[in-house]
């Protein structure tokens, strides 16, 4: 897959609480991006935005050349593509690592997002139904404000939720909701914060069920170069940004 | 272009990259043309496997960054059989950065080295700060130094260049000793060593508390050092520490590099090796230079 080092503008953007969604165009044909994988923007403007900031991708337009970043502003160089406007132009290197393995027709598929880990699972359920598989979806925030786009994903899927202080759907952890004890799976897929991957991870080890979770470690290159992202495997310390960010928990040390 | 190091190490134009920075090449290749390149230098490679170090490995400052990762390798033997053979035919200079825990590593090391046709030369990593044996220990003392180049250089027949620590009070003293032992060459700096702490956590920002420090921000004092180094000694300097572009290149040859070497900015410009290559030459043709060997130690002062 080869990848690219692309200027894009930015044509939308579009505030939601915390985050902004952030629609962006290439005058470059894209090259294929698979659900998971990420790109690498670079943030200018000041000393404390040195390197680029690894960003997951929530959606993908092939036709208009388009890639949707739904950011979080957790820092300055979030906070600062935030404040980005329309025209505005973006550098990124792109499409980066593995995504999530594509699960076979007629399997049962859960994709469970927690907080802001529900952006890649956006264009994971899109690409789903275009092969024709309905996923069901668990999406968990500490409140309301949390669930960002949620009329959207409930065109994909079946969609639950739970919010730590019970303003929507279910009230407590993504782990807590009925879904488990209701419903078989055959394959989870999980993205959000490391202790929640890591509950959902134990509770799908527990019902022998097959496991992706996509990882976020802090890192430099995003191209497995500068080894500092790696997670302890039984393989041994591995990239995340290369060999990942998603991982079948079975080769994960937790 | 061509610039001569010597000992056979021959390169097409001054600009290397950094060990570390630009894993194998392979990981570059979608960016970079290599045969653009003077030299690729590899990741630090130890004669035996190395785990690193644990997680957090890298921490963000001000136009720079600390990175601990504690030379993970997979070992010599591994590099031979199973990387070397993917990458020897690069139509660049493929040089190994080696380095390790004890002076018999280093011998060990760089005889099997020594055997690979396509590497003419090693880098001889006597700078790393991460890691708690060896490393940096032989390269902050003229003693040391002497010691572990001198061994080397009785197993190792071709170009030896010798990369230096910043962490010391003396630099020039320190590659006068480099040369001394048999050096062909001598790369600095190394990263600087630095902290870096989370104060709503009051905990350290890396698992090892201290990391290296490079980027834009190492540049001014990687400057300086060239410049001392490039005065004292007689073989060639190779330039580093936070060269982002093609001016900042130039500036480390008109203080006495031969050769120049890109690290931490391969992180946030992919292509920029390259473009630091292209520049170079730019520079040449504008100010009437008609080798780019002219430039080194061309500063008036």
């Amino acid at each position: 897959m080869t990848k690219q080092i692309t200027d894009f503008k930015l044509v939308e953007s579009q505030g939601f609480g915390r985050s902004v969604l952030m629609r962006l165009r290439s005058e470059q044909v894209l090259p294929a991006i698979v659900p998971g994988q990420f790109v690498q923007v670079c943030v200018d403007g000041s000393p404390s935005t040195y390197l680029r900031r690894p960003i997951s991708i929530h959606d993908v337009d092939v036709e208009q050349n388009e890639i949707t970043l739904l950011v979080q502003q957790v820092g300055e160089g979030t906070r600062h593509l935030a404040a980005l406007k329309v025209g505005d132009t973006i550098n990124m290197v792109l499409p980066l690592g593995n995504g999530f393995s594509l699960p076979e027709k007629g399997e049962k598929c859960l994709l469970v997002g927690g907080g802001i880990g529900i952006a890649p699972l956006y264009y994971f359920a899109k690409v789903l139904n275009e092969k024709g598989i309905r996923p069901t979806l668990l999406l968990g925030g500490k409140s309301q404000s949390d669930l960002l786009r949620l009329a959207d994903y409930q065109r994909f899927g079946e969609t639950f939720v739970t919010t730590e202080d019970g303003s929507l759907g279910e009230k407590g952890f993504v782990t807590m909701h009925s879904v488990w004890r209701n419903q078989d799976f055959d394959k989870i897929y999980v993205c959000g914060p490391k202790p929640m991957m890591k509950a959902v991870a134990k509770l799908a080890d527990e019902k022998g069920v097959w496991c992706e979770v996509s990882l976020e470690n802090l890192m430099a290159c995003g191209l497995g170069a500068c080894l500092c992202c790696v997670e302890d495997t039984v393989d041994g310390h591995v990239c995340v940004c290369k060999e990942g960010p998603v991982f079948n928990i079975r080769r994960l040390k937790w | 272009m061509t610039i001569d190091l010597g000992r056979g190490l021959v390169l097409r134009n001054p600009v290397m990259t950094a060990s570390g920075t630009f894993g194998y090449g392979e990981e570059y290749t979608d960016f970079v043309d290599l045969a653009q390149l003077g030299g690729i230098i590899v990741k630090g490679t130890t004669l035996h496997p190395r785990e690193g170090n644990p997680y957090p490995r890298m921490a963000e400052t001000a136009s720079g960054m600390l990175n601990c990762v504690g030379l993970q390798n997979k070992g010599v033997q591994y590099f031979i059989d199973t990387i070397y053979p993917r990458i020897k035919d690069f139509d660049t200079n493929v040089l190994l950065n080696l380095s390790g825990s004890c002076l018999d590593d280093y011998v060990k090391g760089a005889e099997m080295v020594d055997a690979l046709d396509k590497i003419p030369a090693i880098e001889l990593n006597v700078s790393c700060p991460n890691v708690k044996q060896g490393g940096m220990a032989f390269g902050v003392t003229c003693a040391g130094i002497s010691q572990v180049v001198a061994e080397v250089r009785k197993v190792y027949h071709k170009h030896l260049m010798v990369k230096l620590s910043p962490n010391v009070t003396n630099i020039a003293e320190i590659a006068l000793a480099a040369e001394a032992a048999g050096a062909d060459s001598v790369s600095l700096i190394n990263t600087l060593m630095g902290m870096a702490i989370d104060a709503e956590r009051r905990k350290p920002k890396l698992s090892v508390i201290t990391g290296g420090l490079s980027g834009a921000c190492v540049k001014p004092v990687a400057l300086r050092m060239v410049w001392q180094v490039a005065k004292a000694v007689k073989i060639p300097v190779v330039g580093l520490g936070g060269i982002s572009n093609a001016t900042d290149a130039v500036e480390f040859m008109l203080a006495g590099a031969s050769a120049v070497e890109i690290g931490t900015a391969n992180f946030i410009d992919p292509a920029v090796s390259a473009k630091v290559a292209w520049g170079i030459n730019e520079y040449c043709e504008r100010h009437g230079f008609q080798e780019v060997t002219d430039l080194i130690g061309a500063l008036e002062c």
